[in-house]
């Protein structure tokens, strides 16, 4: 008993031990950057410098007064959220309709769905390009990004609440179908609420994803729709890099998704293990 | 009124066939009884009924309508099932409520239903909790007031009692068989226990392979079941089956005789077994004698006096009563 009981002492502290190490080697780029944001460029690009600078605010005053930091958050939220409403909206009957009354090619759909996300985007960046561009007339505009974003995230939203609706007990639906309950009410009265758990933390992971997303973002727009990606890649390209500034504006663009994953973290952690822990 | 007719109902999952053509009149305030093993399709057969799974072919009738592509909740039925099935989410009182707001039914109506199926189920301290902070007793209790409330054409038990302890179960059981003789409403109840079938049943439907074996009131099949699957089912402990030269004797390919049809008896004093004692069950009222080393049954299960005096590895001498001996062919079927 004694032998097992230090064991555990031991193994106990070292996983600790090794998980600070982890944690803070992941971390520290982010720290980096904010450190390197208070700096002006010249002083940011210097290793001696690290840790001991004097920290300035010029490059949030001149992101904001310059470079419409606003107008490209503002680009990121309405894109988000709608995106993740848009989502759910198609997410939710599909995920339902597959959990309840699935066919016997339910399994087989779920695969092709998965299967998309496998497409390297680059492949068909030329066509989506040119066809938005000068087809649909609809490059740059919230629309785009909005519907871009929804198709990129409907597979593993779909996952994720398929996921979440097999857990609810069959009998519960077939009890509600005895009781005279309409499909959508099935939906809004049942699955819904019982599933609102899971229904969070999806519409959570979907969000931060739409908000992180780059490749398209950055390709679909210029001006008009343009999000913070946006402005970090614009901020890279025309005068070499600037570390100070672009320090500020990345800053800028992933503080509210970070605090946003702080507050959420119970629910993110369930929706990242797909339910398994419940 | 609840008179239920099934006309040549078959269901397949595929290519499996579940329920072969089927057959079967439930009259107006009958207490039927599917019973069966597992995987006999009695929970498929009333799922069909239900409407919560499509038939392949044939037709299904609520008096005299023909209901088979009517969904469920305008069956007029009420089904209770094994798990429960109530919503987490919603107080007992909800839980009640909720057909009756389904049906749009305004809330005075709905606050008298809901005291008067309280009242009746013992459940007027629990209306305001959640199903979550119940014992599984009062659990099925609510999912019975969920079916009562809706004063359906016929109720739906899916094994309702097999989730509950065994003393539970006995209490349920009676409140249940109570509830149908106040409400005379059709009931149909499934259960894979002969003995739920037994006590409750006005008729009880014996299932195999999705084939009705036999259907009866629960004495007939206990006195006259129609071929030896029906025999070895009904009845508790099981009917002895004796093969071999003594039932060639008496005609037949198999013998079968119940353990109450079975004596210990003096040796040379009209006995035709001998064999050992192995386990003995004393229940108090009954003991249960399973006898080892009789040709063609192996052991033998006698059911004797609670008294009895009786040791592992006794030899014992026993006699059956000979109009009490069920007579079955080759193929199982009843030779009278």
């Amino acid at each position: 008993m004694a032998i097992v009981a230090e064991t555990n002492r031991f193994s106990k502290t070292s996983r600790t031990v090794l998980a600070w190490l982890v944690g803070l080697l992941f971390f520290f780029p982010i720290f980096w950057m904010i450190l390197t944001s208070f700096k002006t460029d010249a002083v940011a690009v210097k290793p001696e410098f690290l840790f001991s600078f004097t920290p300035t605010l010029d490059n949030y005053i001149n992101m904001t007064e310059n470079y419409d930091y606003w107008r490209f958050a503002a680009n990121s939220v309405i894109t988000s959220v709608f995106a993740t409403i848009f989502t759910l909206v198609v997410g939710i009957p599909s995920a339902y309709a597959m959990a309840f009354n699935p066919s016997r090619r339910t399994k087989d759909v779920l695969m092709w769905m998965l299967s998309t996300k496998m497409l390297p985007a680059a492949a068909v960046l030329y066509p989506m390009t040119f066809l938005t561009k000068n087809f649909l007339g609809i490059f740059d505009t919230h629309f785009l990004l909005i519907l871009v974003l929804s198709l990129i995230n409907l597979p593993i939203v779909v996952w994720m609440l398929f996921t979440y609706f097999k857990e609810i007990p069959r009998e519960i639906i077939e009890a509600g179908k005895m009781d005279g309950v309409s499909t959508w009410g099935e939906v809004r009265e049942i699955l819904i609420p019982l599933a609102w758990g899971g229904i969070a933390s999806t519409a959570l992971l979907c969000f931060i994803f739409c908000w992180n997303e780059a490749y398209w973002t950055v390709r679909l727009t210029t001006t008009e729709a343009a999000t913070l990606s946006k402005l970090i890649e614009g901020n890279r390209a025309p005068e070499g890099l600037f570390f100070g500034r672009l320090s500020a504006v990345s800053a800028a663009a992933v503080g509210p998704i970070i605090v946003l994953g702080w507050f959420c973290q119970k629910q993110l952690v369930q929706g990242l293990t797909f339910g398994a822990v419940k | 009124m609840g008179r239920i007719v099934l006309e040549n109902v078959t269901k397949k999952f595929g290519d499996l066939e579940v329920i072969p053509p089927l057959n079967l009149t439930i009259e107006d305030g009958e207490f039927v009884v599917f019973v069966g093993p597992s995987g006999c399709g009695k929970s498929t057969l009333l799922r069909l009924i239900a409407g919560l799974e499509e038939v392949t072919s044939g037709r299904i009738l609520i008096d005299g309508e023909d209901v088979t592509n009517i969904p469920p909740s305008k069956r007029g039925l009420a089904m209770v099932f094994q798990t429960y099935a109530l919503y987490p989410h919603m107080s007992v009182r909800k839980n009640i409520a909720f057909p009756l707001r389904m049906a749009g039914m305004n809330e005075a109506e709905q606050n008298t239903r809901i005291e008067a199926a309280a009242t009746a189920l013992n459940l007027t301290d629990y209306l305001d909790r959640k199903p979550g902070q119940l014992s599984g007793g009062q659990r099925q209790r609510v999912a019975i007031g969920r079916a009562i409330v809706r004063d359906p054409t016929a109720f739906l038990f899916d094994e309702p009692l097999s989730n509950l302890d065994a003393a539970l179960r006995v209490g349920m059981r009676l409140e249940i068989s109570e509830m149908h003789k106040k409400l005379k409403t059709t009931m149909i109840y499934v259960t894979h226990d002969q003995v739920e079938a037994m006590t409750m049943a006005d008729k009880i439907v014996v299932l195999q392979s999705g084939r009705v074996e036999q259907v009866g009131s629960p004495l007939d099949l206990y006195r006259e079941p129609r071929n030896a699957f029906v025999a070895g089912f009904i009845g508790s402990p099981k009917m002895n089956f004796i093969d071999g030269e003594k039932a060639g004797t008496l005609g037949a390919h198999t013998i079968g005789v119940r353990p109450e049809h079975v004596q210990i008896c003096p040796k040379g004093e009209g006995d035709v077994w001998q064999g050992k004692v192995g386990v003995a069950e004393h229940l108090g009222s009954d003991t249960f004698i399973h006898v080892h080393g009789i040709d063609g049954c192996d052991p033998m299960t006698v059911r004797a006096g609670g008294e009895v005096k009786i040791n592992h590895g006794d030899t014992v001498y026993l006699s059956a009563q000979m109009d009490q001996i069920h007579k079955f062919d080759s193929e199982g079927h009843r030779v009278s």
